[in-house]
Formats: C-alpha cells, sequence, structure tokens
C-alpha cells in the first residue's frame, strides 16, 4: 500500500506550515529545513488536519490520500 | 487609447481612514472595484490587475506564470524605482524568480523552522521581561512603539545575526526610508547604499576573524561564502533583507495589535490568562486581521493566465491584495470582525507560494511572547492619547502606528 501523507522535498521552500499544523506528521530536516513524512500512513490523524496541511503549504508540496470510507 | 482609460480607474493603493487604522480599505474604496479581479490606477502611471479574492490569491501567488523580479519593465511599482546596479540589487532574493530564488532561500529555510526558533524562545523571553523592566521602571507615560515594540524584535533579529543592536539608530532610520513608497527614490537609494555598505563591513570584519562567530551571518560565511557556495554580495543582498523584514513586521505588529486589544478588555484579559494555544490563536487572528502589509504583493505575469475568471495576459501588472483576501467572508465568516475565537489559520498575512515570510515562526514566537507578557505585567495599560489621532505610517509598504502614548 502506498503512504497515505507524500511530501515533495523538490518543491518545499519549508516555510513549516505542515509542521505547525501537524507536528505529529511532518517535520524538517536539521540540514536544509525541508519537510519530512515521520508518520506517512498518519493513522488516527484527523482528516481535517491533513487538508489543512495541503492547503496551507505554500509551495504545494503535500499530498494525502483521502481515507479508506 | 490604454492611458485614457487608465485615467478613470481606481487610484491604488488604497488608504486606511486616519480615524481607523483597522480598516484596509474603506466602503467607499471596495465600491469602485467592479470585480474580484479588476484594474486600478497606480501613482507611477499605469494600472495593475488587483486580486482580492482569498482563493486568487492562493491561486496566484502559488502560480509561477508570475514574477515578482521588481525590474521588470512593466512590472506595477509604487513609486519609481531607485536607479539599480547589479552590486546593490545582488541577494535581493525576495525580487527573484525560480531556481535563483530557491538557491538563496534554502540556505536560510532550517535556520527559521520551528524548532529552532523553539530554541531562541528563552531569549526573546529576556529581551521582552528586559524592556518590560525598563518600561516600569521608567514609568508612565510611555510611547509603547519606541520603548517596546520596535526594540523587542530589533534585538532578536540583532541577536540572530550577529548585527550589533547599538547601531539600532542608523539601520532602523535606512530601513524605514527603504520601505516608504512616499520617499524621494534617491533618498531610498542612499539608504539602501548605506545600510549595504553598514552590513557589508560588518561582514568583512567577520570574515577577517578567525572565527565568523555562532551566529546567523557567521554561519553563513563559513558554510556558504568560504565553501565558494555564495558570493559576499550575495549575502550582503540577504542580510539587508532579514534585518529589515525581521524588525519592522513584528514591530508594527505589535503596536497595531495593541491598540486593538485595548479596545477589548475581555480578550486583553484572555492574553494575559490564556496558555500557549489560546495565545497563539487569538495571534492567528492578529495577523488576518491587522495584515500590515496592506499594499499587496506585486507580481507581473510571464507568460497568459487565468485568475478568478479573467485572463491576465503576459507581461500584465498584478497585485495580490492581502488584506482584502484575508477579510474574504466565503473563508473567513464576518471577516471585517476581529473574532478571536475564529479559526484564522488560513490567513494570507505572510503571504503564499514560494515567497511565504521565511521568518514566520518568529514572528508568531516574538508576538505570542510579546503581546502575552505585556498583558501579564501591565494589565491596566491604556492608550494616553486620543486613538482616532495617532500618528501612522501611512506610506509605508508596512502599515503601522508611529507612535502608542500608552500609560498604567
Amino acid at each position: 500500500m502506498s503512504p497515505r501523507v507524500r511530501a515533495d522535498r523538490e518543491v518545499c521552500i519549508g516555510a513549516g506550515n505542515c509542521v505547525m499544523t501537524l507536528p505529529q506528521v511532518f517535520d524538517q530536516d536539521d540540514d536544509e529545513g525541508l519537510v519530512v513524512v515521520t508518520d506517512p500512513d498518519a493513522q488516527g490523524q484527523p482528516d481535517e488536519l491533513l487538508q489543512r496541511a495541503v492547503m496551507m503549504c505554500p509551495a504545494g508540496a503535500i499530498t494525502v490520500e483521502s481515507s479508506p470510507p | 487609447m490604454a492611458d485614457v482609460l487608465t485615467d478613470r480607474l481606481p487610484l491604488f493603493p488604497f488608504r486606511s481612514p486616519d480615524d481607523d487604522p483597522f480598516t484596509p480599505v474603506t466602503a467607499a474604496d471596495r465600491r469602485t472595484l467592479d470585480g474580484p479581479v479588476t484594474r486600478v490606477r497606480l501613482p507611477t502611471g499605469g494600472w495593475t490587475w488587483l486580486v482580492t479574492r482569498h482563493a486568487d490569491v492562493k491561486q496566484m501567488l502559488r502560480s509561477d506564470a508570475f514574477s515578482a523580479d521588481m525590474s521588470r519593465p512593466g512590472f506595477p511599482l509604487l513609486r519609481p524605482l531607485p536607479p539599480q546596479t547589479e552590486r546593490n540589487s545582488q541577494g535581493t532574493f525576495i525580487r527573484m524568480d525560480g531556481q535563483a530564488h530557491l538557491r538563496l532561500r534554502k540556505m536560510l529555510t532550517a535556520e527559521f523552522m520551528i524548532k529552532n526558533v523553539r530554541r531562541i524562545e528563552p531569549l526573546i523571553g529576556t529581551v521582552v521581561d528586559d524592556a518590560l523592566d525598563a518600561l516600569q521602571e521608567a514609568g508612565p507615560p510611555a510611547d509603547l512603539v519606541a520603548t517596546f515594540a520596535l526594540p523587542v524584535p530589533s534585538l532578536v533579529i540583532c541577536h540572530l545575526l550577529g548585527v550589533p543592536y547599538a547601531d539600532h539608530a542608523f539601520f532602523q532610520q535606512c530601513s524605514s526610508v527603504m520601505l516608504d513608497e512616499g520617499a524621494d527614490p534617491l533618498r531610498v537609494r542612499d539608504a539602501a547604499t548605506g545600510l549595504r555598505a553598514y552590513l557589508g563591513g560588518l561582514i568583512e570584519s567577520k570574515r577577517a576573524a578567525p572565527e565568523p562567530g555562532d551566529d546567523l551571518l557567521g554561519r553563513l560565511i563559513s558554510e556558504r561564502v568560504r565553501t565558494g557556495e555564495l558570493e559576499v554580495g550575495e549575502l550582503v543582498g540577504m542580510a539587508v533583507l532579514l534585518l529589515i523584514a525581521g524588525h519592522e513586521t513584528t514591530a508594527n505588529m505589535i503596536g497595531l495589535s495593541v491598540l486593538l486589544l485595548l479596545r477589548r478588555p475581555d480578550v486583553w484579559q484572555r492574553l494575559a490568562t490564556g496558555d500557549d494555544e489560546t495565545v497563539d490563536g487569538i495571534v492567528e487572528e492578529l495577523l488576518r486581521y491587522l495584515t500590515i502589509v496592506r499594499t499587496g504583493l506585486p507580481r507581473q505575469a510571464v507568460r497568459d493566465v487565468e485568475i478568478g475568471g479573467r485572463l491576465i495576459r503576459a507581461g500584465e501588472p498584478a497585485t495580490a491584495l492581502l488584506s482584502l483576501a484575508n477579510r474574504d467572508d466565503d473563508v473567513f465568516g464576518d471577516g471585517a470582525q476581529f473574532d478571536p475565537y475564529r479559526q484564522a489559520h488560513q490567513h494570507l498575512a505572510f503571504g503564499f507560494g514560494v515567497h511565504q515570510c521565511i521568518g514566520q515562526p518568529l514572528a508568531r514566537a516574538e508576538l505570542r511572547i510579546a503581546l502575552a507578557r505585556l498583558a501579564r505585567r501591565l494589565p491596566g495599560l491604556r492608550v494616553a492619547a486620543d486613538p482616532a489621532h495617532l500618528p501612522k505610517r501611512d506610506l509605508s509598504i508596512v502599515y503601522g502606528l508611529a507612535e502608542l502614548p500608552v500609560t498604567w
């Protein structure tokens, strides 16, 4: 199964909105400050916050598959 | 002829009423706009597409169909461009596009990320406490801008960059001229040249030292300049941007926020007693409601693009009006009202797209710590002047109060 949460480090500009929104799922690496998905399955994380991370990303670097019904 | 038509367009930028710094665009000015993406006249001649809806502003600022390069012919300018040379614009990545912009920005992202800002929160706390101690020791009345709103973020950014705060009168004067749309272009050029020369000298002395120092400029010298990745002139331009953005924005947010909060004793009380999460929520709503970059973000289309149902052609200028996007009722119900309980996180006060404010975690931490500690220390703070006649920074790219006389 492919991961539910994906982030494109080529597109990321390190604004950190995702880390502010869901620190349980997103982080920034120490060297470049770019996005790292620490919990790609994001189990138990509210859809609302995952969607918020997608919407708030200024670079459009994050994709989240909607949770299975 | 286009010029004849341009004369009939509403003149931009709009101004807040003298007695109401909380209304970024008056109802009368809004009535002159004939749609969410519409043309307005610029003070430098010509016109720009004004983009005002939240969704359209996001689309525009995220799109690579627009350039942020002010030196392009036809770029929407609010004042004539000072004479530019390649040397004095080097490193100004806020005005660059594509890979050239990303190359410089990415050298800074780790410095300003949330976890690193968290490490300097104790420093911010000390700076805030020291300013409050000095304020109390001197006793009322005081100008809160000069004694608190401006020194706190100036001290913090000086510490982060490794710039001596003792020189603050000089760089604050330079930055206020550089941000003043009403300033003569030659004065702007002199201020920019002066600030570059000052920071250039500082960077040279750090380079000459055996250890460049454990601050942002020192680290960039050891990790990027000495490795040949970054030219000294580029570092100077980056330092200018960070120094200006690092104190002007937060300073104006603090001043305007206090003026607003003192009208709302209930929110002032919540600020003093609330936990970090409560204060963070209030800060987000202040950022949305006050949107201090009121003249919008200027861009120029580099290819044809549709925004909000309008075709913007290659070469045409466009301006994203953050202040109206942040009051878009479709996203923020009753957007003209300040509501500290609302979910304001989708605001665009820091911009959007690849140029979104790199220092936003720092700005948020400074605002949370400064406002909460001020409310705790001086719960009885009140404005000591007629609030309707406070001097504003009306012609500044960063809007705010020039003074805020207070007593307690």
